[in-house]
């Protein structure tokens, strides 16, 4: 650690702050190249990357600087980062040359030497290795579509920053949030701000946060906890992991500022098993804090202290509901208990606790920094701010994306994702994972902002973020049913609509699919459906059944497609219809005579045949045949 | 024969024997032994001081803990939400022919590989994605999938 003798205190921190600014300008005047290390491209190879450059540049003599740059040496040097995920996950591995502002792509460890060569040193680009778009080069990160129609504030550092550096993070304003808090703002203040903010909780309710710290605030009680929700367990959506791996001093900064306002000397930060480098990033992050003094007993030498665990959960999709969540840090199976009691009254412990998601967290030192104006200039009037998304599936490009809350779907899909991929059609987005809804393509459907209000007109709600598009050839009673299929695994069992109905509506949308349900399943489909949603013990269980009633109100065709043709285009390639054994048939003439749609042909005592195109599959030539030689088909 | 438990109990014992770090207790001994045994989850309630009814429950519920002994190499495909519209399901079905796994077995019957699922790995860019031993990879086909496995079945084999 540079320069720490003992830890910070408001003014060692302004010295601190002033030094990292310094810093930070010099860094600028040295190139600098970002390796996205984000879970994709270290998935793509970035790590390899990132080793080679350094080898590279030490065959050259250059020095490669680790954090920023202190000294004003004019020898030739640059900075080899890791920085956090650039969204742009489809392109990966990225890589980032500063202060060009050039943007590769698909880069291999091979291309280093000449990136290093010809770009870094050269100031030339590399056409190949740049992004091209209908014939246009975007050697630019800045001018590429998918970045421009973005609004970057609380990613704004995950793909520029060293993700494990704090001076960095305090070099761009970090902790200036907490710091204005301690000294400057009473908790009753810092409440008020958040709720002037009109910061809504960004993990799928939109409850006001504000309102959240408020309540806890007001409990008198001597304990109270700060939890940060990062079990994002909505499969595609991966918002929370991008931020924890990126910026996670951002998320700490957030819980910190919510320990002062509600009076809180403990935080737990729970993560998804499935992010074993957001774990890592976090918990270098707090032992960075703690060797500042920023976070642990006598905070800047104040009476504040404050302490954040990290927990690891261990594959419960449950977990993101917030009782579940906290009887798992208590070291409890992870089931959601009946509320009231909320959580700011009865959380964790059974003490008063302000529970928020990752995003939301992120969002709070932005809000004090830049002020509740700032804030509510972005967006629209009842969600203010913006919202990060994934956006995945078959969509040109995926990756995470940051955009105003209110912008429309239309926007999201076509000018930042590129449209559908393959030149296909688009068919629908399923918003908000196995809790959402999907939404057509209708006219009506693209032209909805995306805000916590608008969607819910639709059924369907923002959720985290999981923004799953899909194109033609998906079949949305297929979809329903993944969605029914997981939500009946990860059901914890607790109460029975939940346990009972999910499987029992599984069952049916297994049968339609296999093309052997019947209308009055659809019937007993929304029956189900909404008893689950009206007597299911949590949230979770409450919109389980989401993707089912969605669909059916939107893509009604499609599973009549599967009760009454009994022929899906979509999952069943080959369409089904019976065949007659040559060597059976007496060429009797019955089936001919009883097919309702005039499907087989043949003359009489000679063999008959189907005529797949006409053939409905009722299945009547089956049973009429006295022979035995017509076989139903084995879909059907 | 009996497991060597010296671990297991030093894990229990850098936690401080509290019981509301059970679930991260049983985290690290899953890591160190593969799986969660008889004899370790007794012990653990032991340590702790808890019943052994709590600990069962608690390791039943969460999907991570195994309580049987697993293959040499863990594949997990993701059928996250993403990966599953482009297409996993062929993938897992071509590792679940080649390792000619029936009905609820998931592991190859010479031991070396062990098939799960996993409801999305957050890198929903690279879909469709599987790990084995931890390690991403991406945009896989079942025709990739099966030559990563034989690459490890022939390296283990030398």
């Amino acid at each position: 650690m540079r320069n720490i003798q003992t830890k910070l205190n408001r003014d060692s921190f302004h010295v601190f702050q002033a030094n990292a600014k310094n810093a930070l300008k010099q860094s600028g005047q040295v190139p600098s190249v970002l390796i996205c290390a984000g879970t994709g491209c270290i998935a793509g190879g970035a790590m390899k990357i990132y080793e080679v450059l350094k080898e590279e540049c030490e065959q050259r003599g250059l020095r490669v600087y680790v954090g920023l740059k202190h000294d004003t040496d004019e020898e030739k040097s640059l900075h080899v980062k890791m920085s956090g995920c650039h969204g742009f996950c489809e392109m990966g591995p990225l890589v980032h040359i500063e202060p060009m502002g050039v943007m590769y792509i698909h880069v291999k460890p091979e291309d280093c030497h000449e990136i290093l060569e010809r770009t870094v040193l050269g100031g030339e680009i590399i056409d190949r290795l740049v992004y091209h778009l209908d014939g246009v080069a975007y050697p630019h990160q800045a001018d590429i579509p998918f970045y421009k129609r973005q609004h970057r504030v609380v990613l704004e550092n995950c793909g520029s920053s060293d993700a494990e550096d704090i001076e960095e993070y305090v070099a761009k304003g970090g902790y200036a949030a907490f710091e204005k808090a301690l000294f400057e703002m009473t908790g009753e203040e810092i409440c008020k701000t958040i709720t002037d903010s009109g910061l809504r909780g960004r993990g799928g309710g939109g409850f006001p946060a504000g309102r959240k710290w408020e309540g806890a605030r007001k409990q008198q009680t001597e304990q109270k906890y700060i939890v940060c929700n990062g079990d994002e367990g909505d499969p595609g959506a991966f918002m929370d992991r991008s931020i924890m791996e990126g910026n996670p001093h951002s998320v700490l900064e957030g819980m910190m500022i919510a320990g002062l306002a509600v009076g809180s000397d403990t935080g737990y930060i729970y993560v998804r098993a499935e992010y074993p480098l957001a774990v890592t990033r976090l918990k270098a992050a707090i032992a960075k804090a703690e060797a500042y003094g920023l976070l642990g007993e006598h905070i800047m030498g104040t009476d504040f202290s404050f302490r954040i665990h990290v927990n690891r959960g261990a594959g419960a999709f449950v977990c993101g509901e917030g009782s579940a969540l906290t009887a798992s840090i208590e070291g409890k199976r992870g089931m959601p208990r009946v509320k009231p009691p909320r959580t700011i009254e009865h959380g964790l412990w059974a003490s008063p606790t302000v529970l928020n998601n990752v995003e939301t967290f992120a969002n709070v030192p932005l809000i004090i920094r830049n002020g509740v104006e700032w804030y509510r200039s972005i967006g629209t009037k009842t969600s203010p701010g913006t919202k990060a998304f994934a956006l995945t599936g078959n969509v040109v490009n995926t990756g995470l994306i940051e955009v105003p809350m209110g912008t429309t779907i239309r926007e999201v899909v076509f000018d930042i994702g590129g449209g559908i991929r393959d030149g296909k059609k688009f068919k629908a987005v399923q918003i908000g994972g196995p809790s959402g809804g999907a939404t057509t393509a209708s006219q009506e459907h693209l032209d909805l902002p995306l805000d916590f209000d608008s969607l819910k007109s639709i059924g369907a709600m923002i959720g985290s973020g999981g923004l799953v598009v899909m194109d033609e050839d998906t079949c949305m009673v297929e979809t329903a049913r993944f969605f029914m299929e997981f939500t009946q695994k990860e059901s914890c069992g607790k109460c029975v609509p939940c346990r009972e109905g999910t499987k029992r509506m599984l069952e049916i949308l297994d049968r339609i699919i296999a093309n052997q349900g019947t209308l009055e399943d659809l019937d007993l489909l929304e029956e189900l459906a909404d008893t689950i949603s009206s007597t299911a013990l949590c949230g979770l269980g409450q919109s389980a059944c989401k993707p089912v009633q969605s669909t059916l109100k939107y893509f009604r065709d499609e599973y009549l497609r599967h009760v009454v043709d009994h022929h899906c285009p979509i999952c069943n390639k080959e369409k089904p219809h019976p065949t007659i054994e040559a060597d059976k048939c007496k060429g009797c003439g019955k089936c001919r005579k009883n097919c309702p749609m005039e499907a087989i042909s043949g003359t009489v005592k000679q063999p008959h045949t189907i005529d797949p195109d006409k053939c409905v599959n009722c299945g009547a030539c089956v049973s009429i045949c006295p022979f035995g030689a017509i076989t139903a088909s084995k879909e059907g | 024969m009996r497991e060597d438990l010296t671990k297991a109990k030093e894990i229990v014992e850098a936690y401080e024997c509290d019981p509301s770090n059970l679930i991260a207790i049983m985290q690290e001994i899953q890591a160190e032994y593969k799986y969660l045994s008889e004899e370790a989850l007794t012990l653990v309630a032991e340590e702790l001081g808890i019943s052994t009814a709590r600990v069962y429950s608690v390791a039943t519920f969460y999907e991570n803990f195994s309580l049987e002994a697993k293959g040499r190499h863990i594949i997990k495909v993701c059928a996250g939400t993403a990966c599953h519209v482009r297409k996993s399901q062929p993938i897992y079905d071509a590792i679940h022919d080649y390792l000619a796994l029936t009905g609820k077995r998931k592991t190859s019957a010479d031991g070396l590989f062990t098939l799960e699922t996993v409801a999305c790995l957050g890198a929903c860019g690279l879909a469709p994605v599987m790990t084995i031993d931890g390690e991403v990879h991406a945009k896989m086909t079942p025709e990739t999938a099966l030559a990563l496995l034989e690459d490890i079945r022939n390296k283990e084999a030398v």
